[in-house]
């Protein structure tokens, strides 16, 4: 196999830096399927991901299915809960998308249709900033990152993340979910045996599929949403201009949540 | 000077254990929190900072005001307030741990808590309010106490101590702007992201403090032989007079940039907190009850014969504290998370088990403060004998 031994730190490093062991780390050191990724997907170089949303190829049943896509790839549980609710891909109609944006003379398409929405992994992160232990970091890729195992808990980049797109581990998955009405609600869970559950007391986000990304796979939820309907999601590197996020933002208006804040969302909505 | 704690009345013992009642109750809650996780709160994904971290908040401020008594007397020379400054650096002690501790409840996974310390992270304001706050304790640990034995030794106290001393003043400031700044600097967050934050947090912590020593000197009278004095508890009522007004003022100047400019987001929170937001209303009888508060002390503040009368000082250092707590410990950081990031308005109110971790906390701070004011009064009685 073609790995030497550059090849080898740095992907023993990232999976470090995923926090992957065990059954996660020995996949991607699989032989074969390593040198395959790294060969045919480049996608472990990217400088700075990204996500564009169409949401004019989006509706109720794909938003949907995109969610559970991503929600049972890294097992987030349905806690039956809003207070308790882990949210990493979600819905949410225009007006609470998009507060302030709204108007009364808006068509009825965006007043009752829906919004995908998930961490901005922004470039200028006050999650990132905010946190006392470097738990989460913005990785050179631009992904927002989170290491579950350094959390504290103190939940305070939730108290600066202004898109509500950190979720916290009130109680113990673990241990909440073997309770009568939950284990009906989520009756497979683990849905994922090669994606770590959680503890309780730490912060968890969307990832852009970090660990994905690092075998040569697309995010889980682009991959489900382009089963269906192609480009409903688009993926890729903002800073390669020959890349396919490029080419969609240049060819139509796409919008960003809260953009006046300053803190560089990196997910765009063409509307 | 640890074994005068250790000598004392039936009534001294009594309040020992009483509040060591309350501790245990809250120790048990928090065993049940500890194995349960956070869940048996009432945060939640929206108002993810509640009760605790509210009491953080108002008792940094109680901490910080110890250094009215300080200033004067080691920058102006008022000597009077020899008398009681280790009242005032007791007083920042206790409730420095209580809010240390605050922190530490808060936390969804307090084992890993030195990952603050062995991740250090100074873009992280959470980073440099754990060292001002810890540096504070030591600080009128050190001063206070060696103060003190200097004073049972009929000495002066030593040139570290005085130079420690001075530190400590500007350090007393610092350790609020830096709570504040907890706040103050979140993008998204309306009702904190204000540049005046840092000084309504000085304004309500000088005269929230003072006036909780004033009816602590007013105890201390009452069951021992020492006397605080008479002009430091007047001088110290003219700075809850001064304080109380800033602190009301500054708060106008808030409700003005947002009613007047018109911007949703800078009057949700009030609208929130005063009348009710989509039908939410659950603070809204509190914050009516701290505004009739805040009206009546101001009253008797202001006033020269209520303000000098002791009895109605009392009651108007009261309605200060009573005012001030429902503000920074109620209104504050449940404002602050209404409405969420989505525009939406989620109820948050403490369950039982958090209320008692919560007294547990408050028990451990007023134990601290008996068994240091104790020694404090023993050495004074001492030195006057």
């Amino acid at each position: 196999m073609g790995l030497d031994r550059r090849n080898f730190l740095k992907i023993a490093g990232l999976s470090a830096l995923f926090g992957l062991g065990g059954k996660a780390a020995v996949d991607i050191f699989a032989p074969g399927e390593l040198e395959a990724s790294m060969e045919a997907v480049p996608l472990t170089e990217g400088k700075r991901w990204a996500m564009v949303i169409d949401i004019q190829k989006m509706d109720e049943e794909l938003m949907n299915k995109v969610t559970k896509a991503c929600h049972r790839e890294h097992n987030v549980p349905d806690l039956g809960n809003p207070k308790e609710e882990i949210k990493w891909i979600w819905k949410e109609d225009y007006e609470h998308s998009f507060p302030g944006q709204q108007h009364h003379y808006i068509g009825d398409d965006f007043k009752q249709g829906s919004f995908l929405l998930l961490c901005n992994h922004c470039s200028n992160p006050p999650c990132c900033r905010v946190c006392p232990t470097q738990a989460t970091w913005q990785r050179e890729d631009g992904i927002v990152m989170m290491d579950q195992h350094r959390c504290i808990g103190c939940r305070f980049c939730m108290a600066a993340c202004p898109f509500g797109a950190r979720s916290f581990n009130w109680g113990d998955p673990r241990r909440v979910l073997r309770k009568e009405d939950l284990k009906k609600l989520n009756p497979d869970y683990p849905t994922n045996r090669d994606y770590p559950t959680r503890s309780k007391g730490v912060v968890e986000k969307c990832t852009f599929c970090a660990e994905r990304l690092a075998k040569g796979q697309i995010p889980a939820c682009v991959e489900a949403a382009n089963k269906v309907k192609e480009n409903a999601l688009t993926f890729g590197d903002l800073a390669d201009p020959d890349s396919d996020v490029r080419a969609v933002l240049r060819k139509h208006y796409s919008i960003r949540r809260k953009p006046e804040l300053g803190t560089e969302p990196n997910v765009f909505y063409i509307v | 000077m640890l074994e005068t704690a250790l000598k004392g009345r039936q009534i001294y013992w009594g309040w020992l254990i009483f509040l060591l009642a309350l501790i245990g109750a809250g120790l048990g809650c928090y065993i049940y929190q500890f194995h349960e996780g956070l869940r048996i709160t009432g945060m939640g994904r929206d108002v993810s900072w509640g009760f605790y971290i509210a009491q953080l908040t108002y008792l940094v401020g109680v901490a910080a005001s110890g250094v009215m008594v300080v200033l004067p007397y080691y920058i102006h020379d008022y000597k009077a307030f020899g008398k009681i400054t280790v009242l005032g650096e007791f007083l920042a002690i206790s409730a420095i741990v209580m809010c240390g501790l605050f922190v530490f409840v808060d936390l969804g996974n307090p084992v890993r808590v030195m990952n603050i310390i062995m991740y250090p992270s100074p873009r992280s304001i959470l980073f440099w309010d754990m060292i001002v706050l810890n540096t504070y304790l030591l600080l009128n640990l050190f001063v206070g106490w060696n103060a003190l034995s200097a004073e049972r030794k009929g000495v002066k106290y030593g040139k570290v101590v005085k130079t420690l001393a001075y530190i400590s003043i500007p350090w007393a400031f610092s350790i609020h702007t830096v709570t504040a700044f907890l706040y103050a600097g979140l993008p998204g967050r309306h009702y904190w992201l204000t540049a005046i934050m840092a000084a309504r947090f000085l304004s309500s912590a000088f005269c929230s403090g003072p006036a909780l020593l004033i009816l602590l000197c007013l105890i201390v009278r009452r069951v021992t032989s020492f006397d605080p004095g008479k002009e430091q508890i007047r001088t110290l009522s003219g700075i809850v007079a001064y304080a109380m007004i800033l602190n009301v003022f500054f708060f106008l100047l808030e409700l003005f940039t947002a009613f007047y400019s018109q911007i949703p987001g800078h009057m949700h929170t009030f609208e929130f907190l005063f009348a009710g937001l989509e039908g939410h209303g659950r603070l809204v009888p509190w914050m009516w009850t701290a505004t009739g508060f805040a009206i009546i002390s101001l009253i008797l503040l202001i006033v020269p014969a209520t303000r000098r009368n002791e009895d109605t000082l009392a009651v108007a250092c009261a309605s200060v504290i009573i005012a001030t707590w429902i503000d920074k410990g109620l209104g504050l950081i449940i404002g602050g998370f209404t409405p969420n990031p989505f525009d939406r308005v989620t109820d948050y109110w403490p369950t039982a088990p958090e209320v008692m971790i919560t007294i547990g906390i408050y028990a451990l701070g007023f134990f601290i403060l008996t068994v240091f004011y104790k020694i404090a009064v023993s050495v004074k009685e001492e030195v006057v004998a």
